[in-house]
């Protein structure tokens, strides 16, 4: 199959669906690559660099989308794009299917199959195709890089001679894929970062982040993201107020904001109020990753940078991908070319469409002219429910003490139940057994206690030693034949001699092999 | 000749030179010398009981000995350390072999001596050797008791013989190592049992050798049966556990004899086989009953859901890796020792850390087929042993690990031992590499361990699986490390 990638058209888009290497793995599955001449420039891939990968370059457009069977594209195509579609071409790109019904029609009624890398669904199986997460995570540290690029001061504390400077508190608000990269972001360059999450099973991320995660006093059952694939969904009105409660507590001691609370298919909702950005510091930064959804904040103006009249600044771009295209293209062509790895399970250059696969029909909105959007539920949970952990109780330490002392009791209580039983047996023994008899069973018993304590002490390292040496010095049993083989029975003398025979394959094979063993343990 | 006294004394010195022996075996460097006590205390026995009163045949003995002792030679000389738990177990066969002819012997001699005595011979005239004159000086209840010994030593040495030869077998893949069981299972075992408890009443009660022999054909079933009934890859269990049976026939024995060097090493062999056998069992969390008789613990539920796929890696994406990280933990299985990799692991290991990267190996105490065979094998291929580290030792310095390589081992990297109440392993302790920063995982194929449970580690997003034969999965890799 051709797989081919013209320049995107939206304006300001800087990214590109294929790349050298990109291509030169999706050539190893069997395809051929053709990409529009200037595709790539505005991510920093040349024509050449292309073509020294073996990529066909074509000039125009239109010889582009004539010459290919699948076109991989980043934006979700534009109407001139979709008129160009055949029934056998296959586009992969953003689609956003739920908001853009008219377009996702008119591609199905021209027979063409859709695959939206927006709809991939989230299982730990499809993450390597994950392009939404790989751009929120180039946005996420964007947004930091954004605010320090508007914010006026460091943002690791530092002492210097000119005078003590306090480190820079970072809020980020949602801790998503985007969110956690921004905490890593903001903790390497030195902030002090706090983040807050509605799922309180992210803390733990957050925590390992660097970050301190902002706990509510909220007593209602907090949501569990896992029943929602892993998403956001709706808090409940006390909730809300809780947080909003705890937000503006944050304010005035915040010096850079970034949000990224997303809910799917609903309006970003609004967290970040107008008298919380007035509370704020002069010079603070806002960065809202929702802007494209109407903004975490209402005075965020999608697309552009404004300053409010206490000086905050806030920052409301929705092309933070695109302004790091070069990182941003490999990882989405990288996405794209695992797509067509599990759209082409023989590596034979051939596509197999297979619907059954829940990768595949979760991202497929159009195919063979119907419109196959909205999926199905995948068959696998996207991530398992956590278990609901029973708090462990903190024991005082009158708590512990009294602990302890039970165990030291049942402890003594088992030794000694041990000791006043096996005292009995023996007593027992003792009653009927002759002294002879009970003169041998004192070395009995008292060899096994040695043993007990001596082989307790054995290194586990030399386990397979000891073997061979108990194998060895079992083959004492050659005492016993030593002292029968002088009997008048010939019967007897010959079980005796085999038995000093076999004993002492025990006896030298065992000594030497343990020496040899035990030779081979070197010190480093 | 030596008298009585001497060759007591001589007892004495070997039975704590034996001690000194094994409790040398606490670390490396003392071990070393160790053996060399057990081999003068053995050496001290043996002469001091051939040239002590009553043993004749001397020809008859020195031929035994020498023939025994050459085939002891050869054999350990010429054995894999691979082989090592097939040896073993072949070892544990002829300790039980020869308690069950010295038991037998003891009833014949006991037979003849008691008819001489009440023939009327007197004692100088009836040219005893040491055994026989002690039985000729036994009362009637010692007489009894001394069937009771001579019953215990036939049975458990029997069951030694057979258990360890179908061990044998099986460890050298003779034998198939699924577990299989005659109709009946256990219960045949059982009645096994009580037939020859029963026939061992009769002989108490005064019935001729022919129950002896029986005992020991019924008892030498329960052994090859028990066995055959046990699978792979409980084999570090069945070994220690015949291990501690050898000793306790032994000791059997040595009643009989009443000989006390024999009552000690058989009491010293019997509890080494048994805390081995208790560590294993501890280390699969499982009952020792419940691994004798076979099978996993019955699940409580359906097994949790594994979910994602494994990822494949090739050799190149392995020493990218490698290279960029700084601590690497191994940790082997019986995997490698079946590929015969220990050279090659000695050999990457040797060159990641002479880029200075700090390299250990992680050994669960069932990893293999015999209790502390992965330090044999790693000590054979040249592995400094103070890189290699216990469970305990490293299980929690996996979260600061940046790559885990797993070789040839499954059911010990599990982590739904820990997860997933409802799987077979729950419970387990296992190493929890799955917390390193990324796991590789070298293995042959896509299929389940050893106990056919499904492993979630391989499905973890963290792990990716570098298929084909470890050993020429290692040497493709080696030349890719800087």
């Amino acid at each position: 199959m051709k797989i081919g990638t013209p320049t995107e058209t939206f304006e300001g888009e800087a990214r590109v669906a294929m790349t050298p290497d990109s291509a030169l793995a999706l050539q190893k599955l069997g395809h051929e690559c053709v990409i529009e001449s200037g595709a790539g420039a505005l991510a920093g891939f040349d024509d050449a660099s292309y073509k020294a990968a073996g990529v066909e370059v074509v000039d125009t457009t239109e010889a582009l989308w004539s010459a290919v069977d699948v076109i991989a594209k980043v934006r979700a195509p534009s109407e001139a794009e979709v008129a160009r579609l055949r029934d056998d071409q296959t586009l992969i790109s953003f689609f956003n299917p739920a908001g853009n019904k008219e377009l996702m029609e008119a591609a199905a009624s021209k027979g063409a199959t859709l695959i939206a890398m927006d709809m991939v669904p989230r299982i730990s199986r499809a993450q390597k195709m994950d392009a939404l997460s790989s751009m929120a995570n180039i946005a996420g540290y964007r947004a930091v890089i954004e605010a320090g690029n508007n914010f006026p001061r460091f943002f690791t504390g530092q002492i210097t001679a000119a005078g003590k400077v306090p480190p820079a508190k970072v809020l980020v608000v949602g801790a998503g894929v985007a969110g956690l990269a921004a905490i890593g972001t903001a903790t390497s360059l030195g902030a002090i970062t706090y983040a807050f999450d509605v799922r309180p099973e992210v803390a733990e991320q957050v925590e390992s982040m660097g970050a301190e995660f902002v706990y509510l006093d909220f007593e209602e059952e907090q949501q569990d993201g896992s029943a929602s694939g892993g998403y956001a969904s709706v808090s409940s009105p006390e909730f809300r107020e809780a947080q909003l409660a705890k937000f503006r507590e944050l304010a005035p001691d915040m010096d850079i904001v970034i949000t990224t609370a997303l809910i799917p298919n609903r309006e970003a909702p609004e967290l970040w109020t107008e008298d919380m950005v007035a509370a704020m510091k002069p010079g603070s930064v806002i960065v809202d990753l929702a802007a494209e959804k109407g903004g975490n904040c209402k005075l965020t103006v999608p697309d552009e940078k404004i300053v409010t009249k206490n000086g905050v600044t806030i920052v409301g771009y929705t092309d933070f991908p695109s302004r790091m295209a070069t990182q941003a293209s490999t990882l989405y062509a990288t996405n794209i070319r695992h797509m067509m790895t599990d759209l082409t399970p023989d590596k034979d250059g051939k596509i197999n469409h297979n619907m059954e696969d829940d990768v595949i029909r979760g991202a497929t909105i159009t195919h063979a002219g119907d419109v196959t959007f909205p999926p199905p539920p995948p068959k696998v949970a996207a991530i398992a429910a956590a278990p609901k952990k029973a708090p462990v109780k903190e024991l005082t330490p009158d708590e512990k003490r009294a602990a302890e002392t039970a165990a030291f009791k049942a402890a003594t209580r088992s030794q000694v139940t041990l000791l006043v039983v096996g005292g009995a047996i023996m007593l027992l023994i003792g009653a009927f057994a002759p002294a002879s008899f009970m003169q041998h069973f004192i070395v009995f018993a008292l060899a096994c206690f040695i043993g007990f304590q001596v082989i307790w002490n054995v290194s586990h390292a030399l386990h397979t030693p000891l073997m061979a040496v108990t194998n060895a010095i079992s083959g004492i049993v050659i005492l016993g034949a030593l002292l029968q083989v002088g009997s008048g029975s010939w019967l007897v003398v010959f079980l005796s001699f085999v038995s000093i025979l076999i004993a002492s394959i025990n006896v030298v094979g065992g000594f030497l092999v343990t020496r040899r063993m035990l030779a081979m343990f070197q010190k480093s | 000749m030596f008298s009585l006294g001497l060759t007591s004394a001589a007892y004495i010195a070997a039975a704590v030179l034996f001690i000194l022996s094994l409790g040398g075996l606490s670390n490396q460097e003392s071990a070393k010398r160790a053996v060399w006590y057990g081999i003068v205390g053995m050496g001290l026995a043996v002469f001091a009981t051939v040239f002590g009163p009553g043993v004749y045949n001397i020809v008859l003995i020195l031929i035994a000995i020498a023939a025994g002792g050459f085939a002891g030679y050869y054999v350990a000389g010429r054995v894999q350390m691979t082989e090592m738990p097939q040896l073993v177990a072949a070892l544990h066969s002829f300790v039980g072999l020869a308690a069950v002819f010295i038991g037998l012997n003891a009833d014949i001699m006991l037979a003849s001596v008691v008819a001489l005595r009440d023939g009327g011979v007197p004692l100088a005239d009836a040219q005893l050797t040491g055994f026989g004159e002690s039985l000729w000086k036994k009362d009637a209840v010692e007489i009894a008791i001394l069937k009771v010994e001579v019953f215990l030593g036939i049975f458990i040495g029997a069951i030694t013989f057979t258990g360890s030869v179908i061990a044998f077998g099986k460890l050298a893949g003779r034998v198939d190592g699924k577990p299989t069981q005659l109709p009946g299972g256990h219960m045949l075992n059982a009645a096994a049992l009580i037939a020859a408890l029963l026939l061992g009443v009769m002989y108490f009660n005064g019935a001729g050798i022919w129950t002896m022999v029986l005992v020991t054909l019924i008892a030498g079933f329960i052994g090859w049966h028990l066995i055959m009934g046990i699978g792979g890859a409980d084999m570090p269990v069945v070994v220690s556990m015949l291990n501690s049976y050898s000793g306790w026939a032994a000791a059997a024995i040595g009643f009989t004899l009443g000989n006390d060097l024999l009552i000690v090493v058989g009491a010293l062999v019997g509890s080494s086989g048994a805390i081995l056998s208790y560590i294993m069992c501890r280390a699969m969390n499982r009952k020792f009953i419940n691994v004798i008789l076979g099978g996993f613990g019955g699940s409580k539920g359906p097994a949790m859901e594994v979910e994602g796929e494994q990822i494949a890696i090739e050799a190149e994406g392995v020493a990218n890796a490698l290279n960029d990280a700084d601590s690497i933990i191994i940790i082997p299985g019986y995997g490698m020792a079946v590929a015969q990799a220990q050279q090659s692991v000695s050999e990457l290991v040797k060159k990641l850390r002479a880029a200075g990267k700090t390299v250990r190996f992680a050994i669960h105490p069932v990893a293999g087929r015999l209790p502390g065979h992965m330090n044999v094998l790693l000590a054979e291929a040249r592995v400094p042993y103070d890189i290699v580290m216990e469970m305990d030792e490293i299980n929690d310095d996996f979260p600061q690990t940046d790559v885990a390589i797993v070789i040839g081992s499954n059911d010990i990297v599990n982590p739904a031992a820990q997860d997933d109440p409802n799987s077979p392993i729950a419970g387990m302790p296992v190493l929890e590499c799955w917390k390193a920063k990324t796991v590789f995982v070298s293995k042959r194929g896509q299929g389940t361990g050893y106990s056919g449970i499904e492993n979630p580690l391989f499905f973890k997003e963290n792990t990716r699986m570098f298929y084909g034969d470890a050993k020429a999965s290692l040497d493709k890799l080696i030349p890719l490390i800087d």
